[in-house]
């Protein structure tokens, strides 16, 4: 378990002051200029060497992807995007940082924008956080007004403004290519790669987009060392990790925790347990709602980390960690989900367009039972047909709720079948996903 | 140059290509729906999914360059397969979900038998369709009377958006909605307001978007195609004319990159229902002041007896836009004949003349160097309107960048932003000078609407006076153009269709200087000045000309006869036959060579053959198809000497209604249709002009 003093948000439920005396007495926006004037190799070498991966769902190295922007400027100026468009369903950890820890996140775009040559920074804001932009816009007012932005930021010698973009309420534009298309005024939809934003991103310069949480806890890595945050959670899965619990536990929270805590551990700490005991378990969606589910089985001492997840086929993707309990109709529940992949594809390119809606009709099909079970491997195969190839990732977001469903419940679906083809002329039940 | 493995054979290939491109070049077929290579990458469609050995999933090879494929570990190029069951399995799940919401309606589909989705789903469909669910429908929309839209059949590729934001340069088209619920349409249902949306037709992967008047008339395999040029406007697009039995039923545009690349204009697709209308398929004869039909003979002979007696000298010939070299020579030959000077195929005041030199009326920088151009000026032309294709071509231009243009004349919308000068000559006369910093190719581009009027000699020649100052004109570039608007004017020119020594213009012809006159498919004059003269109208059409005729001789329309054309760039073309002339109609070169043996003059000629072995012979560059003679150029200093006074009033575009501008179309329902709507179009308010 994460010790306090480790803890990087440390106003994380709203308890202190969010301004700027309140972050400055937390320890923020100590020391800025000093890491700046170490120059931009240093800040990229400790951010490598801290471990930190992105917190945004894929779990990129992210010293990594600052490494990948161009070093020199060819005329082109630099820009850092910071993606809060935090749609990923079960996903609630973003909006709390900009609500109560704001300089965290504007101290860290200062650092970051500085170490990849930015003299300029975007955050897109979900078009549902309303609140939250004003909390942020509020912030960033208060730092423009102590000299932390603008010209000579901080008195670090580097210029940088720092913006808000508000999108519409849009799940592609969480993908970084739709972020930077609606960023630029267009529609959200995703571009083609290559070529990647760190040569070609928003307005056609050099960009890099990383996740509100990713970029909030470069100033505490910086100020603490690299060493220290390397030392929580496993190799390869270092620092510490803000999980968002929903589902059927006693309380559900937004926590810090350290990465690789095991799933009992985590829910049973700080979660109250699943409703209705250990046992009552049914099954876990770890990372959001686009990563495959986890039976109960495999949970008792599950690390909660990139690569053990990975390994599971699963993910750890945003960290929010969706639990059920055995009064749950799984597979109504994944219909659902499917209804959202379906409702939130772009359009753009065919297997999605066309593959969320198919998904989404069978399994609705299959939470009744109205189906064959022929069409469970139908299913699987058009989730495979979807997978991998599409522009972006939404097609395969789309398509892993499906698979882990019937890699893990496809009885519970042949059970479905079962139970309409015996009485098939009883009332259809009304039928929730949970509750 | 970029080395990779296609299919196992190593290739070489530029640094731009694309893996498509790559792979084609490499013998391997990639299916496409979205990729054009006209149109900007989309990606969206996912059929050409290619297998990169040592990528975690297949790329679409449309849209990935070749130079972002990294060798592989061990150094050597970087592998692509094309084959593989992995790539096929990729796209047959891709054709899978192509066809789960397509209605399947070949059977009363336009498209069918030339449908690329028919086509690659015998590649990559299966038999049946796993697919229980309804499948979904869309709302056909309106969007225009060209383009029929039958949307469920849509498949997103977004070509036509592309094409209409890119290409044509109206923003029209767009998608609503996402995902499984986007939809092609335009700004609530209005009509396109482009002159090339009918490309958006050939582009169409599918039949969700086909030809409205074409609708249901005819399939694919049972035209007979015949290659051949267009006349209604000087570029000379390459068109393919589709025909059943007697009727044109559609035409369709042939790629040349040198003139028209794969588009065509709207009046050149869709003029066939005019030439069925308002064809003059019998030769008649005026009557008591009434036209009543006859026999060749009697024709013939009305019109010997109104010529027999009249002094060479009071005979003359008008000439009109779309009558071939072949016909102009025969009628040029008559005249000598008769021993009359008087022949013009020229527009009233026109000062063009072959005596200036070839470069004096040639678009001298070609269509294709266009691309070459760093700079441009327009004066007294709207090429939107006097000639589609070839402002797209300036579109294109101006797209790479870096391509400043201004414009003297109509204030119009030309699709691209202009600098925009002045209305009139006096800004002709102040032009030069002005070039932007650093245009070692800049052009002028002068239309007829600054040339055909009194002072149109003096504004060509302080045109030419300006593109001398200026340095358009050298001998590695030649900037100086005439843009032209009648197919058959440039041939005209060259074969000397003008007036010889002593002999009338148009004008003077028109003013009623002659007592017998011929029009030659001349219909845009007002005749009014020569009613006292007896008129031999030959043509197509019963539309001005033959209204104030005495005698009709009726013609073929250039569909129905071969003959060269030669285009604005000074670029010899031929058109082949396509159906035959109605009723009693004939080839036009025929009906004069007939004529001048009834006059006891026979011209020395007896077939077609022999006609353009005549033409080639005092002609030979005619000879050279698609071939431009170069021009040259030192003719234009000549040209700027003279100078004169010019009036002040403003330019006029030569092409007042672009889709009312030949006898055809003015016969065409559909060109009606589209006129009326640009004309409700001009007349709306746009809410911001006060």
């Amino acid at each position: 378990m994460l010790a306090d003093q480790d803890r990087i948000f440390t106003n994380l439920y709203g308890l202190h002051d969010a301004g700027l005396a309140g972050a400055r007495a937390r320890g923020q926006w100590d020391g800025t200029a000093g890491f700046i004037g170490k120059g931009r190799d240093w800040i990229i070498d400790r951010v490598k060497k801290s471990g930190l991966r992105g917190r945004g769902g894929a779990g990129f190295p992210t010293g990594l992807k600052w490494s990948f922007m161009p070093k020199e400027s060819d005329g082109r100026p630099h820009y850092l995007v910071v993606n809060a468009d935090e749609s990923e369903p079960g996903t609630c950890k973003d909006r709390e940082i900009m609500r109560n820890d704001p300089h965290l996140l504007i101290e860290g775009c200062l650092i970051a924008g500085f170490a990849m040559g930015a003299n300029a920074g975007y955050i897109y804001i979900r078009g549902e956080y309303i609140r939250e932009r004003e909390a942020l816009q509020a912030a960033i007012d208060e730092a423009y007004d102590a000299g932390l932005l603008g010209k000579n930021a901080a008195k670090s010698g580097w210029d940088f403004d720092l913006y808000i973009g508000h999108g519409a309420g849009a799940y592609i534009c969480g993908e970084e290519t739709a972020l930077i298309e609606s960023l630029e005024g267009k529609k959200g939809m995703p571009r083609l790669k290559p070529p990647f934003p760190a040569n070609c991103g928003l307005y056609g310069c050099p960009t890099t987009v990383n996740n509100v949480e990713s970029i909030a806890v470069v100033p505490e890595i910086l100020r603490r060392g690299a060493e220290w945050f390397e030392a929580i959670g496993r190799p390869n899965n270092t620092g510490t990790k803000l999980f968002c619990i929903s589902g059927h536990v006693e309380r559900r929270c937004n926590v810090e925790e350290a990465m690789s805590i095991p799933f009992r551990e985590l829910i049973e700490k700080h979660a109250g347990g699943v409703r209705g005991g250990w046992d009552n378990l049914l099954a876990v969606i770890p990372g959001g709602s686009s990563v495959p589910c986890l039976p109960a089985d495999v949970c008792n001492d599950l690390p909660m980390d990139f690569d053990t997840l990975r390994d599971l086929r699963s993910g750890l993707g945003t960290a929010a960690v969706i639990v059920m309990d055995k009064s749950t109709d799984i597979v109504r529940a994944i219909a659902r989900i499917s209804y959202f992949y379906k409702h939130e594809s772009c359009g753009q390119c065919t297997p999605c367009r066309e593959g969320t809606g198919w998904m989404w009709r069978v399994v609705n099909r299959m939470a009744e039972g109205r189906a064959q079970k022929r069409e469970i491997d139908m299913l699987l195969e058009v989730t495979h047909q979807v997978e991998g190839h599409t522009i972006c990732a939404l097609g395969d977001a789309a398509a892993w709720p499906v698979q882990g469903l019937i890699r893990h419940f496809r009885h519970e679906i042949e059970k479905r079948i079962d139970d309409y083809a015996a009485n098939p002329h009883s009332d259809p039940v009304a039928m929730e996903a949970a509750e | 140059m970029a080395k990779l493995v296609v299919d196992g054979t190593e290739i070489e290939v530029p640094d731009h290509y694309t893996v498509l491109q790559a792979c084609e070049a490499g013998g391997a077929e990639i299916p496409r729906f979205c990729f054009h290579e006209r149109l900007s990458i989309a990606g969206n469609c996912r059929m050409c999914l290619v297998e990169w050995q040592g990528a975690p999933k297949p790329i679409a090879s449309c849209a990935m360059g070749v130079m972002d494929l990294r060798p592989d570990r061990d150094g050597t190029p970087p592998k692509i397969n094309t084959k593989t069951p992995s790539v096929r399995k990729a796209r047959e799940g891709v054709m899978e979900f192509l066809l789960i919401n397509h209605p399947l309606d070949c059977p009363i589909c336009d498209q069918g038998g030339e449908c690329d989705l028919q086509d690659q789903a015998m590649a990559y469909g299966v038999d049946a369709s796993r697919y229980q669910e309804n499948k979904r429908a869309v709302e056909d929309k309106y969007i225009g009377p060209l383009v029929k839209t039958i949307m469920t059949r849509c498949i997103h590729c977004t070509r036509c958006v592309r094409f209409s934001t890119e290409v044509a340069g109206v923003p029209d088209l767009g998608a609503t909605g996402r995902g499984e619920d986007m939809e092609i349409t335009t700004y609530l249902e209005g009509a396109m307001g482009s002159e090339m949306q009918g490309n958006v037709i050939d582009l169409c992967p599918v039949g969700a978007l086909t030809s409205k008047p074409y609708a249901f008339s005819a399939r694919p395999w049972e035209l007979r195609k015949t290659e051949s040029i267009d006349v209604m406007d000087a570029v000379g697009s390459n068109i393919r004319v589709d025909t059943r039995g007697p009727e044109v039923m559609r035409i369709m545009p042939r790629v040349n990159e040198a003139v028209n690349e794969e588009w065509i204009s709207d009046k050149t697709r869709f003029i066939w229902d005019g030439l069925r209308s308002q064809r003059l398929d019998k030769p008649y004869v005026r009557f008591d002041g009434k036209l009543t039909p006859t026999g060749w003979q009697e024709a013939f002979v009305a019109a010997k007896s109104a010529i027999e007696g009249v002094s060479p000298d009071r005979i003359g010939i008008v000439a009109g836009p779309t009558a071939s070299v072949e016909e102009l020579y025969a009628a040029k030959a008559l005249m000598a004949a008769l021993g009359s000077p008087n022949l013009d195929i020229r527009a009233p005041h026109s000062p063009l003349h072959p005596s200036h030199g070839r470069a004096s009326f040639l678009f001298n920088s070609t269509i294709e160097g266009i691309e070459d151009a760093d700079a441009l000026m327009i004066v007294g032309s709207n090429p939107r309107k006097e000639a589609p294709v070839l402002n797209a071509r300036i579109r294109k231009r101006w797209r790479m960048g870096n391509f400043p243009i201004a414009v003297i004349g109509e204030n119009a919308d030309l699709t691209y932003d202009y600098v925009y000068l002045g209305a009139g000559p006096q800004t002709v006369a102040k032009a030069a000078g002005n070039l932007p910093a650093g245009a070692e190719r800049p052009m002028m581009i002068i239309g007829q609407g600054a040339l055909n009027r009194p002072d149109g000699a003096a504004v060509l020649s302080t045109a030419a006076k300006v593109a001398m100052s200026d340095g358009l004109v050298g001998e590695e570039w030649n900037g100086f153009n005439v843009l032209h608007t009648d197919a058959a004017q440039v041939g005209g020119l060259d074969i000397g269709f003008v007036p010889g020594d002593g002999g009338k213009t148009t004008a003077d012809m028109l003013a009623g200087g002659v007592d017998v006159l011929f029009l030659l498919g001349a219909d845009e004059y007002d005749l009014s000045g020569a009613a006292d003269a007896t008129i031999i109208y030959i043509g197509t059409h019963g539309d001005r000309g033959a209204h104030a005729a005495d005698i009709i001789l009726p013609g073929a329309a250039y569909t129905e006869k071969p003959g060269t054309f030669v285009n604005t760039e000074g670029r010899p073309q031929t058109t082949l036959r396509a159906a035959f002339p109605p009723g009693d109609a004939r080839a036009d070169w025929a009906i004069l060579r007939a004529l001048s043996g009834v006059l006891d003059k026979p011209l020395p000629f007896d077939s077609f053959e022999q006609l353009r072995a005549a033409v080639y012979a005092d002609y030979p560059h005619l000879m050279r198809l698609d071939a431009i003679e170069p021009a040259d150029p030192g003719t234009i200093t000549a040209l700027a000497s003279p100078g004169g006074q010019m009036a002040s009033d403003p330019f006029h575009s030569s092409v007042a209604d672009f889709h009312l501008t030949n006898p055809i179309a003015r016969a065409s329902r559909t060109m009606a249709e589209c006129s009326a709507l640009a004309a409700a179009r001009t007349g709306e308010a746009t809410g911001t002009d006060g």
